[in-house]
């Protein structure tokens, strides 16, 4: 087989499983968006904050050490006790949940019914709220982010492939973990909103709000649920993208990388993020792998932008998106 | 008592359609034009002029810019920073290219040249609406700022990959470089934001502002009553375009003098104009004002009540700035969705009946 078919195996391949993660976080949009027609643009710094939390809580920071230390004048760093991941991770989903209450409580119930321009700018707000929030907590630099998910190249992968066509393909070992997780955590939340009492309602606030408010669903459990599911998969995404490239402010730009994902899948279809996260992931590292060199390279950055651009020309609803019908 | 259209005779149609039909508004409107051309430009100082008017004049022109695009045309713009970028491009091309032309031509041309560019990126809304139109101008973003890093041509193969002005004047006055005055900056910002405060103010009074006001609040609506939505929403981008390709160049040649394009204009510019717009309220060119006034002005506060009052580090009354403009614009949206002008407004219905409001 030519060298550059097998290249381009591999770009594809890596593709896809950086897709998955392109995916997980465009699944916390679509949520909250189906929900509550909320575009919730605070995605990728509630990821952000979420790790942070986790790595705080694993390594025992205390919260908000430096505001105090500038204000009394002490040197607090860390409890000095190491909280095992599992442990963590729950305290971290629980710290999500409340969370969400407070976001739902203090925010999104006093802009009921505002138009969806006001409740974006609301979240882009609150995106610079949380990041504030969170480099305030738990300081601002760089760190490590260690679940004991298994890191580096897989040998097997490695190996067979070297056997079967000559080449080696390099695959990460976290970003299969990443796309195990990932399908995992979607089946968790088909079976959830398919077959619960909670899913169930959760799907008729998202066909139609008044509808279910008249059947005697509680809207404002409902959001904090939607809002609190949002946060674990922000939590999710957090410890994968973490995981991979430290926890730091960049982390919270991938909710940017989300957005081409949404258009592409349409914002209100749980399969079209999970696809639309697919074929953007492929799409750009193939791009950038055959016409990059061509151009100068790093066209990661917008060529997600432009194929949902296109391709949005030719669909306006996105992939997946309920057609759009407009009446007078 | 002062603010009432009673007693205020109209005699000839001019005087009907004027631009501030109201006694108190046109006076007001004097006075301000008055203390900004004659009484600031004496006692403007460098700390001022860099840290406040300057940047609140260029933004202010953005958010009139971003103002028509989204709040009377009603087609949200996430990528003002890249127009801004364009704008700056433009105006440096220009500078380097015919250096012994005035600035007053070359930031007019630049703006031109934005609003075409600003026109292409405006093709899909014809087709994409709502927020999938939002995040295809986050489209634009990111591949203007992507092509003007990787393209020399347009930073005239400067090895650092910067663009930095040079020394321009208007009729023997410096206005750009290093050695500019403070007022100098000052003058040239306050005429062009001026002047298209009053060409938006007129545009949107006009048929093309009721067409554009028509397509926000609906467009099939607009389209059955005749409205020609292609030609509605692009004049709206090219318009849109003009002046933030204005507010870009001065942005880069007075404000900056010398710009990297990722970071002068990348994302959180697009976002600080549209909370401009915002917190201003949409559909006001007095909103633009008013929030490109608040969004300067409260980080210059902010810095000086954490570190010059409470000596805290700086790094940790960034991170507290973040909380605080986060949570003021929240509050603000909670409190009062339609901006600053709608503060103006009701104040304004206060004072007609004032004192006696029954």
């Amino acid at each position: 087989m030519p060298e550059q078919f097998l290249f381009a195996m591999e770009v594809i391949l890596n593709g896809l499983m950086a897709g998955v993660l392109y995916a997980l976080v465009a699944l916390g949009f679509v949520l909250i968006f189906k929900a509550s027609g909320i575009f919730n643009y605070a995605q990728g710094v509630m990821a952000l904050f979420a790790a942070l939390t986790l790595v705080g809580i694993m390594d025992g920071q205390i919260p908000f050490s430096h505001i105090i230390n500038a204000t009394f004048g002490t040197e607090l760093h860390h409890f000095g006790w190491h909280v095992p991941a599992l442990l963590a991770i729950i305290l971290t989903a629980g710290v999500m949940v409340i969370f969400a209450w407070l976001v739902q409580r203090y925010i999104f119930r006093h802009l009921v019914n505002q138009e969806p321009i006001i409740l974006f700018m609301a979240t882009i707000g609150l995106a610079y709220f949380l990041e504030g929030v969170g480099d305030l907590m738990w300081g601002s630099d760089i760190k490590k982010l260690d679940v004991g998910l298994p890191q580096g190249i897989n040998e097997w992968i490695d190996v067979t492939t070297f056997e079967a066509f000559g080449y080696g393909f390099f695959i990460d070992n976290l970003d299969i973990s990443a796309t195990i997780v990932a399908v995992f955590l979607v089946a968790a939340l088909i079976i959830f909103s398919q077959y619960t009492k909670q899913g169930r309602a959760l799907r008729a606030v998202a066909d139609d709000h008044q509808a279910a408010l008249s059947v005697g669903i509680s809207l404002n459990f409902i959001w904090v649920l939607v809002w609190s599911i949002a946060g674990f998969v922000a939590l999710v995404a957090g410890i994968m993208w973490g995981a991979k490239s430290g926890v730091q402010f960049s982390l919270s730009l991938i909710a940017l990388k989300a957005l081409p994902v949404l258009m592409l899948g349409g914002f209100t279809s749980i399969p079209g993020a999970i696809v639309g996260g697919l074929i953007i992931g492929v799409g750009e590292k193939l791009f950038e792998f055959l016409i990059g060199p061509m151009v100068g390279g790093a066209t990661e950055n917008w060529f997600a932008y432009v194929l949902a651009l296109l391709f949005l020309v030719f669909r306006p609803q996105g992939l997946f998106g309920e057609k759009i019908i407009e009446r007078v | 008592m002062f603010y009432r259209e009673a007693g205020d005779f109209k005699v000839s149609y001019p005087e009907d359609s004027q631009t501030f039909p109201i006694k108190f508004d046109r006076y007001r409107y004097y006075l301000v034009l008055a203390v900004a051309y004659l009484v600031i430009p004496f006692f403007i100082n460098d700390y001022w002029a860099n840290a406040v008017f300057v940047p609140f004049l260029i933004y202010a022109t953005a958010a009139i810019g971003l103002n028509i695009l989204t709040g009377y045309c009603g087609q949200v713009s996430l990528g003002t920073g890249a127009f801004m970028a364009v704008g700056a491009y433009a105006v440096y091309k220009l500078m380097t290219a015919f250096p012994e032309v005035s600035m007053l031509i070359h930031v007019p041309l630049a703006g031109l040249v934005t609003a075409g560019v600003v026109a292409i990126f405006g093709l899909p809304s014809l087709r994409i609406k709502g927020f999938y139109l939002a995040v295809a101008t986050l489209a634009a973003q990111f591949f203007l700022v992507w092509l003007f890093n990787k393209v020399p041509w347009f930073y005239n193969y400067s090895a650092s990959g910067q663009i930095s002005s040079p020394e321009r004047s208007v009729f023997g006055i410096i206005v750009t470089g290093p050695n500019t005055e403070a007022w100098a900056k000052y003058m040239i910002c306050l005429i062009f934001v001026t002047l298209a405060a009053l060409i938006a103010r007129n545009l949107t009074r006009g048929s093309i502002g009721r067409k554009w006001m028509a397509i926000r609040d609906m467009d099939i609506a607009a389209e059955i009553i005749g409205v020609n939505p292609m030609m509605a929403k692009l004049t709206a981008f090219a318009v849109s375009g003009f002046f933030i390709g204005i507010a870009g160049a001065l942005f880069f040649s007075v404000y900056l003098g010398a710009a990297e394009v990722g970071e002068s204009f990348g994302i959180d510019k697009s976002f600080l104009v549209l909370f401009m717009v915002i917190i201003g309220g949409l559909g006001s060119i007095f909103g633009s004002f008013a929030g490109a006034a608040f969004m300067v002005l409260l980080p210059v506060f902010l810095k000086n009540v954490f570190v010059g009052m409470l000596g805290w580090p700086t790094d940790l009354a960034a991170h507290l700035q973040f909380i605080v403009s986060g949570g003021l614009i929240i509050v603000f949206l909670i409190l009062e969705p339609h901006g600053l002008a709608q503060l103006w407004r009701v104040a304004k219905e206060k004072l007609r009946l004032w004192p006696f409001p029954h």
